[in-house]
């Protein structure tokens, strides 16, 4: 603190008294603005209840669970193999992503290694999940702020990577496809090369999203600047995925934490950008949809022969224990903490998602913003709703 | 001058009234048709309408019949009757804009000396009414979009006006004929065959003039009244079937006024090169002339629109007052400079 003189403190006091007989003879009193629950920023139904002074915030709170479905509780009286379906819905735009954290640890749990072959298709579907949802979110964004054409560029271009899984999975949104101790089919003929053709299109996609937002002045002015979230507070509050690095911070669990995938036999690198604004995270996850399908044309080239299932019983107990598996989902982190009593269905499964946390600094960050600010803000944080309330 | 058609006053009035009753309604359904369905889905990669009728041309018509089926709804805190009054008031001053607006050299509703000064006074009538229905709506998503279009509708209306005052200066007439009529005896260079449509000399103040419609029209870079995605429609977020039709049908009429005002003041209006500007068959090619270049300038209106995204409400001022006035006070001196000059 620095020592003030006395005009100082004087001339401080008197404002604030004015201010004080201003709000009592004008009555210039908050107002309530509930952003949702039902709101086309909150994408479901996650509601934000803001107080305003004018359009500027001064209290956000994210009220969540709107849409709870129960699934942790769900799973402890389902097999394991039936859990993946409920696992499916929980990030419904990159469900694949979502099955291979819980299989993993199932697996752990039971000492089964999925053959190489599997691997490497898991590593790939895993890859192609996490373009699909962050192409949703790279023309999103351009909704939130205004510009209508991009989201319809994303879902066009969504739709050949999703017809990609679909041709092997059979589920254009939930494959439920990974199976514990490999996956339930090989790939069909033919699909590699196609599988190329899409990730060049899906290069194209990126290059027409840095044309038509990164690049453009109304984007950056809305964007840069917007959210600022310094790397310790990211890190205080959980923050993972693309958030996480956009705020500076080198994370990638891909890289530091894999837990048995493809993603060590290619050549990647991991985005970070250090400003921590909406934009940076924009900005990151251009980068990274665009590493996504160079990783994928790698694993492509190179996926080894063999089968396809590893030796599994056909009734599949799982034996008493304790995992967990993360890994990095395109929102971020999740993870699965499976306790098993040897039953044929999990004891107890937590769910860890990432837009839970990653939502969690809506009112850190939402002070003293203005209203259109708060949409954007929400939009790069980039959260799907199915991930907050499971 | 002589007319094509002699009538008494009554029937040539009552004609003049039933054109301009039926253009409005047309020209929101030929802009929404040609621009908000089909560009618009062209420049998304998508079909648009094409069911209903040759090319879904009858899309707009299935709309309007779809919104007067609707159930007129007042919010129960609602005041009703301003409420109520709110999208005639906005209508309305679309309506007043159509009286001036030329088409030939008598195919005009009322041909104001001061035609100018009138349209850019009612166009910024519609203000009033989208405060109301902000106000009036009892919501407060609609009454931050109405106080949000009343900013930016004053902050827009200067540089609107100043820039049309270079035209103003350069024609030395308020009447929009005479504007044409200075057009198409103008020279450029002691050229004078195509005349001299103001764009080439007052660029400036069309670019300017362009924006500030792209602001007053509330079209995407600045159309935070709106504003789907934060507001969920602004300040018309409570209406329902026809009262809605009207504040939409006021929009895309509004937004073929302005086209047709850049159309007169900047591309020529209806002057044809190599007729005479009293010749009596401009008055039946001078619709067309003026049709062709209004729905050139409402092209990149559109194009405007579909491409960027949207400002924030302070950025838009900030733009306002520190970019386009004073832009257009400079254009002003040039032009007065360039006047006395030459």
């Amino acid at each position: 603190m620095t020592a003030t003189s006395d005009r100082e403190q004087m001339a401080y006091v008197s404002a604030q008294a004015a201010d004080a007989r201003v709000k009592v003879e004008l009555d210039t009193g908050d107002m309530t603005l509930n952003i949702g629950p039902q709101h086309p920023a909150t994408h479901g139904t996650l509601r934000i209840a803001c107080q305003l002074d004018g359009e500027q915030v001064v209290v956000a709170e994210p009220i969540m669970g709107y849409m709870h479905r129960g699934y942790e509780k769900l799973c402890e009286v389902r097999t394991y193999p039936q859990c993946t379906t409920l696992i499916n819905r929980i990030d419904w735009l990159g469900s694949f992503a979502n099955e291979v954290p819980f299989i993993l640890a199932a697996e752990r749990l039971m000492e089964i290694e999925a053959p190489p072959r599997a691997q490497w298709i898991r590593t790939i579907l895993f890859e192609l999940s996490r373009i699909a949802n962050l192409a949703l979110f790279l023309g999103d964004m351009g909704v939130q702020i205004g510009a209508l054409t991009p989201v319809f560029f994303a879902f066009r271009d969504r739709e050949r990577v999703l017809n990609q899984i679909e041709e092997v999975t059979g589920g254009r949104f939930h494959p439920n496809f990974d199976r514990i101790g490999g996956l339930k089919d090989d790939i069909p003929k033919g699909w590699i090369e196609e599988t190329r053709s899409v990730m060049v299109k899906m290069r194209t996609f990126c290059d027409e999203m840095e044309d038509l937002l990164v690049g453009n002045e109304i984007f950056q002015a809305r964007c840069r600047g917007v959210g600022v979230i310094p790397p310790e507070v990211a890190l205080g509050y959980g923050l993972s995925g693309a958030n996480l690095r956009a705020s500076g911070v080198d994370w990638d669990l891909r890289r530091d934490a894999n837990p048995g995938l493809a993603w060590d036999q290619v050549d990647w690198r991991v985005w970070t950008h250090p400003d921590g604004d909406s934009f940076a995270r924009y900005w990151v996850r251009l980068q990274e949809t665009r590493e996504a399908t160079h990783i994928v044309d790698q694993l492509l080239d190179g996926i080894p022969s063999g089968p396809i299932m590893a030796k599994v019983p056909r009734i599949i107990k799982v034996p008493a224990g304790e995992a967990y598996i993360s890994t990095e989902n395109p929102l971020g982190e999740m993870g699965y903490y499976i306790v098993s009593k040897g039953d044929l269905g999990p004891f107890r499964v937590k769910i860890r998602t990432p837009s839970f946390n990653n939502i969690s600094i809506v009112p850190w960050v939402m002070k003293g913003v203005y209203v259109p600010d708060v949409i954007t803000i929400l939009g790069s944080l980039y959260f799907i709703l199915g991930d907050i309330d499971r | 001058m002589t007319t094509l058609l002699a009538l008494p006053y009554w029937q040539e009035t009552g004609i003049k009234l039933g054109l301009a009753l039926a253009v409005i309604p047309t020209t929101s359904l030929i802009l929404v048709y040609l621009f908000l369905f089909k560009m618009m889905a062209f420049m998304q990669s998508r079909l648009g309408p094409n069911d209903t009728g040759p090319y879904g041309t009858l899309q707009l018509i299935a709309e309007a019949i779809k919104f007067l089926q609707k159930e007129d709804i007042h919010p129960e805190q609602a005041d009703r009757r301003v409420f109520r009054m709110a999208p005639v008031v906005v209508l309305a001053s679309t309506f007043l804009l159509y009286v001036v607006l030329p088409a030939g050299p008598d195919a005009v509703v009322q041909n104001l000396d001061t035609g100018v000064f009138y349209a850019m006074a009612v166009s910024s009538l519609s203000v009033l009414g989208i405060l109301m229905a902000g106000w009036a709506s009892a919501n407060k998503y609609a009454l931050l979009g109405g106080l949000r279009a009343a900013g930016q509708l004053i902050a827009y209306e200067l540089p609107l006006i100043l820039a049309v005052m270079g035209v103003v200066i350069q024609a030395e007439t308020l009447n929009l004929q005479g504007i044409v009529e200075a057009q198409a005896t103008g020279e450029i260079f002691g050229f004078g065959a195509i005349g001299n449509p103001f764009i080439l000399t007052q660029f400036i103040a069309f670019l300017i003039f362009m924006i500030a419609a792209q602001a007053e029209l509330t079209q995407t870079p600045f159309d935070m009244p709106v504003a789907e995605t934060e507001l969920v429609g602004g300040f018309h977020i409570e209406y329902t079937g026809f009262r809605f039709l009207l504040f939409f049908m006021a929009e895309f009429g509004t937004a073929f006024a302005f086209a047709a005002l850049a159309s007169v003041m900047f591309l020529g209006g209806w002057w044809i090169p190599g007729f005479d500007v009293d010749d009596n068959i401009l008055n039946v090619l001078g619709p067309g002339v003026m049709l062709a270049k209004i729905l050139l300038v409402a092209f990149f209106i559109f194009w405007v629109r579909f491409t960027y995204p949207r400002l924030r409400e302070d950025q838009l001022q900030k733009f306002a007052w520190k970019v386009l006035i004073p832009l257009s006070l400079a254009n002003i001196v040039l032009t007065g400079i360039f006047k006395v000059v030459f």
